[in-house]
């Protein structure tokens, strides 16, 4: 059991919620250039994870992808995360077309005792919000991952569509 | 539903209020502990207040009509087969570091994945339609890439096909584009009508028409007589009868200017054109979804492969579209099919992952024979490939 303690204590806590917080920003930054949701000439290529990313040059959707993370990366800290949604929507309709659910579990005894003193959100930048689903999706499950500290489940749901195959 | 929640509001809230006199300073302290922990411990559902900005719509609008919808996002559908990976008891960072890259890898790749892939010709170069909007050319003796086709469209190619040297691509952005595929400047030509993506793509064997079908339930007949060098070019026909996507698409073997075209879900109709004038010629309900279509070459029949709820292949005897057999078997919608090049053989691919192959055609000889029988048994026997 101390030994355990001891490794986890090389991947702390904060760095946990830094790795899965930045983790965010590259899964928002491919999914939003993957499913064309703004032009590809947008997006400038870089190397992270040993990969090819996609990075977003628009500074607004930058400057939304920020703030997103290092909030995420507050509440991870704070053991209060549970899951991040990334919903894209129709602008026209407003129909939700596509769910990135992302599951977030917290070894609750890493997580500090200081909790409850911790500021919070600001009320200012966050509402409260409906879960966004979709009715009869169809659902595929991606990799998990696990820093020991967190563990965050991948499932994109998404419309039935026409031609997709089964 | 917090039901532990709502009862307490029901329930010990009341009871606080109805009986003041009669709790304790501690029991009120209590309450109020409770109370504190119920609200910390309910799950709310959060948005952040900020919109991103809006993006800039990649479909031009001049061609919207009162159904016009713009569809942000279309799903792709892999799931990649490498077991479920987790980090192990890290020791060592960089051991955690190194486990960091594979499920990075593991999430981020199947993003990236294609499956629309169409031979050429020549039998011997293969064009793959991505995801990313490129196409790319392999030569499939060598084994190799041969080029990369950039810049065309803005989102994923799911639809091609061949006419010579020139590589048809239809995109999910509704264009439709000719590459030649032997020049540097590849692209040589663009149709544009289609506002929704472009699932169904044929050209007609002499070369001059091709046939294109969209999820925006359209059906457009292009010539390359009515080619523009500056401006994109205009459709022959718009065919606007079909309810539903249309995919399914067939030139007549042996009746020129004839073409068969097969509607989606809402739809289920084969409908027959007369691609010179635009006319519909015939339409027959066949009761399910229609995913593809092929003519045979020997017989004056067509076959079509369907999916909810039977995924059968109906062979139908052209024109009376009498049907002449059923080809059960497929557990989920046959999306493919492809003929032997003999024209005897039917190889069909649907989502359940199978291949299967049926002798429905038959030889000219053989097909002869049949007819002459009074059997109702099905041409089927079949090798399944999985």
């Amino acid at each position: 059991m101390a030994s355990k303690t001891a490794t986890k204590d090389i991947i702390t806590l904060r760095g946990s919620a830094a790795i899965v917080s930045e983790f965010f920003g590259y899964a928002a930054n491919s999914i939003l250039y993957n499913r064309g949701v703004y032009p590809e000439e947008s997006f400038a290529r870089v190397k992270k994870y040993g990969l090819p990313m996609l990075l977003t040059q628009d500074e607004g959707v930058k400057s939304f992808i920020s703030n997103l993370t290092s909030q995420l990366s507050e509440w991870l800290e704070a053991g209060k995360l549970q899951r991040v949604v990334l919903v894209i929507m129709s602008k026209a309709t407003g129909e939700v077309l596509e769910r990135w659910n992302f599951s977030i579990e917290t070894d609750s005894e890493v997580v500090e005792k200081g909790v409850h003193g911790q500021r919070l959100c600001s009320p200012f930048t966050w509402i409260e919000s409906d879960p966004k689903l979709i009715a009869n999706p169809q659902m595929v499950k991606l990799h998990s991952f696990d820093t020991k500290i967190h563990k965050v489940d991948t499932l994109v749901s998404y419309k039935n569509d026409e031609w997709d195959e089964e | 539903m917090d039901f532990d929640y709502a009862h307490y509001m029901l329930t010990d809230g009341k009871k606080g209020k109805e009986n003041p006199v009669g709790s304790s300073p501690s029991r009120e302290a209590y309450r109020k502990q409770l109370a504190e922990t119920f609200n910390m411990n309910r799950t709310r559902i959060l948005a952040f207040k900020n919109k991103p900005p809006t993006p800039v719509e990649a479909i031009p609008n001049e061609f919207s009509s009162a159904t016009h919808q713009v569809k942000s996002a279309k799903p792709r559908r892999h799931i990649p087969q490498t077991s479920e990976r987790t980090l192990d008891a890290p020791d060592l960072v960089d051991d955690y570091y190194l486990n960091l890259l594979d499920w990075a890898a593991a999430i981020f790749f199947p993003l990236l994945l294609d499956t629309h892939v169409k031979w050429a010709p020549d039998g011997r170069h293969i064009a793959v339609g991505l995801n990313n909007s490129e196409v790319q050319l392999w030569d499939s003796t060598a084994n190799r890439l041969l080029r990369t086709l950039r810049g065309g469209h803005s989102s994923r190619v799911g639809a091609l096909d061949w006419n010579n040297h020139i590589l048809t691509t239809g995109g999910m952005d509704g264009q439709i584009i000719n590459n030649d595929v032997r020049v540097r400047a590849h692209i040589v030509e663009t149709y544009q009508g289609h506002h929704q993506e472009v699932c169904g793509l044929k050209w007609s064997a002499s070369g001059q028409q091709l046939a294109s079908g969209g999820n925006d339930n359209l059906l457009h007949i292009w010539d390359r007589s009515m080619a523009s060098s500056n401006a994109p070019t205009q459709w022959l026909h718009r065919l606007e009868e079909h309810t539903a996507a249309v995919k399914a698409l067939a030139w007549c073997p042996f009746q020129g200017n004839l073409l068969a075209s097969g509607g989606g879900g809402g739809d289920r109709c084969i409908k027959f054109w007369n691609t010179h004038t635009g006319a519909c010629l015939n339409s027959v309900d066949t009761g399910s979804q229609v995913c593809a279509l092929l003519w045979n070459k020997n017989e004056r029949e067509l076959l079509s492969s369907h999916g909810f709820t039977q995924n059968q292949l109906t062979l139908w005897k052209y024109p009376s579209m009498v049907k002449i057999a059923e080809l059960t078997g497929h557990t989920s919608r046959v999306l493919f099919m492809a003929q032997s090049p003999d024209g005897c053989t039917v190889a069909s691919a649907a989502g359940d992952e199978t291949l299967r192959f049926w002798n429905v055609f038959g030889t000219p000889e053989v097909a002869t024979k049949a007819a002459a029988k009074t059997s109702s048994e099905p041409f089927a026997h079949l090798n399944r490939i999985r």
